[in-house]
């Protein structure tokens, strides 16, 4: 049986990883190449790391960390932040990552998600999705969750995966943050929805949380950031606790 | 030295690095003459079957493999991709695999009633081992391995295939045919597992 996947994300500006609440007040937790072998050790399933950095020397930057990190850890890893053309992901590939997420760049230009996936294939695109309820919608928001669009999340999601995107990534934008856990519900009704994997991101507090989002939510696999960053949950123990509620895990 | 064959088909680096890890140096090439001094091959991959097998031709390497592989017996792990080119095709493209291993390729199909499972089949699963071999040799329990793929093995001849994996249906994960391996799963992406494996395919063949 296919087992649900612990994926640790690590925010990185600058060559470091930094993890922000509700998208502000970033704090620096560490060195990201020293972090990803840490997780690797300790049973993390995958690993991604979004770029935050804002300057125009960040593909150089990135690329030389993507390719640090490939040295280090032999579990997949997914690259994302900036990413809008095929060329950038021809670089972080070749850098040595197994997957690239794409976020504001394929709201912009749809056919970007098309362009990857017939370049590279589909098992390497994550397609990021930041969204928000209010008033019953969940709408998509762009730039770190700083611009609102007037997407849907599932239609936006189907119409991923009708051209051609490999995973969705969900981050409910009033979960995270709040350690009460992720957004079963509509996680439940994507993954309805849609045949492809969709990893739950946002909320992440306690292990029975994870529990939650593999049954209720019907998540493939789930992310979270501080809360393994700052040890407040171990992944071993996560993983015992997984499996001892019947959750098929890689131990 | 273990001579990874590149086409041009996915990155190459994880199954160099993890091979230095475990102490055993590698080449990295697109030159059939290198092919032609290798004492043992990895074919890798990752992508379409036809883009694979179009660049595998245009560079030259299905002849000097055919020589490698079925007259000098040179041991050859096929990884992902690299195991269904082994093949005599997949349904995903037109072109002929190099027909090294009887048997095809198709695509995952499931029911209503098996919605739950996805495609492509993408994450951590089981390799139950059907035959003995040195390739499985070493691990304490069921091994499970990294997978990212939507088309499955349909052996011709049961006896080539040395393990399964469970995904919605049992299918052939892993063959062995004299010395011709495939692999459906990225040993370089499976930790301690992978590590394990690639150790026996460097020492034990």
């Amino acid at each position: 049986m296919l087992a649900k996947r612990i994926i640790p994300c690590l925010d990185i500006k600058d060559g470091r990883v930094v993890k922000g609440v509700n998208f502000e007040n970033l704090r620096d937790s560490g060195n990201p190449v020293e972090l990803a072998k840490l997780y690797a050790e300790q049973g993390a399933d995958e690993l991604v790391f979004l770029d935050i950095t804002a300057t125009h020397e960040r593909r150089k930057t990135l690329a030389a960390l993507v390719e640090e990190i490939a040295r280090e850890i032999n579990i997949p890893f997914t690259v994302g932040g900036g990413i809008s053309t095929v060329d950038d992901v021809h670089i972080l590939l070749q850098s040595g990552a197994d997957k690239v997420s794409v976020n504001s760049a394929a709201v912009r230009n749809p056919q970007l998600i098309q362009d990857i996936a017939d370049k590279f294939g589909s098992q390497c695109l994550v397609l990021a999705i930041d969204a928000k309820e209010a008033d019953g919608e969940w709408l998509v928001y762009l730039n770190g969750g700083r611009l609102q669009t007037e997407l849907i999340l599932f239609s936006w999601a189907k119409q991923a995966e009708q051209m051609g995107a490999g995973e969705i990534l969900f981050t409910s934008m009033n979960h995270d943050g709040t350690k009460n856990g992720f957004a079963n519900e509509a996680l439940n009704d994507l993954s309805q929805l849609i045949n492809i994997p969709i990893i739950a991101s946002g909320g992440a507090g306690t292990m029975q949380h994870f529990v939650d989002t593999f049954t209720t939510g019907s998540a493939d696999a789930a992310l979270a950031a501080s809360i393994f960053h700052f040890k407040e949950i171990a992944i071993p123990d996560l993983k015992q606790y997984l499996h001892q509620h019947n959750i098929p895990i890689r131990l | 030295m273990i001579t990874i064959i590149n086409y041009g088909m996915g990155n190459l680096g994880s199954i160099a690095n993890m091979l230095k890890r475990i102490g055993h140096d590698s080449l990295i090439t697109s030159k059939p003459e290198d092919i032609e001094k290798a004492t043992k091959l990895i074919l890798p991959g990752v992508g379409a079957f036809d883009n694979g097998m179009q660049s595998f031709n245009n560079l030259g390497f299905s002849s000097i493999l055919n020589k490698k592989v079925l007259e000098e017996k040179v041991p050859i792990l096929g990884i992902c991709l690299g195991m269904q080119l082994m093949t005599e095709g997949s349904d995903e493209g037109k072109e002929a695999g190099l027909g090294w291993i009887k048997g095809r390729f198709e695509k995952f199909a499931f029911g209503e009633d098996m919605k739950m499972h996805k495609v492509p089949h993408m994450g951590w699963n089981k390799l139950k081992q059907v035959k003995q071999s040195k390739l499985l040799e070493g691990y304490e329990e069921t091994p499970r391995f990294y997978f990212v793929h939507s088309y499955y093995f349909k052996p011709s001849n049961q006896a080539d295939v040395l393990g399964t994996t469970s995904y919605g249906i049992e299918y052939a994960s892993a063959f062995e045919h004299e010395n011709i391996l495939g692999v459906q799963f990225h040993p370089e992406k499976s930790h301690k597992f992978g590590m394990n494996l690639l150790k026996n395919f460097a020492e034990k063949y």
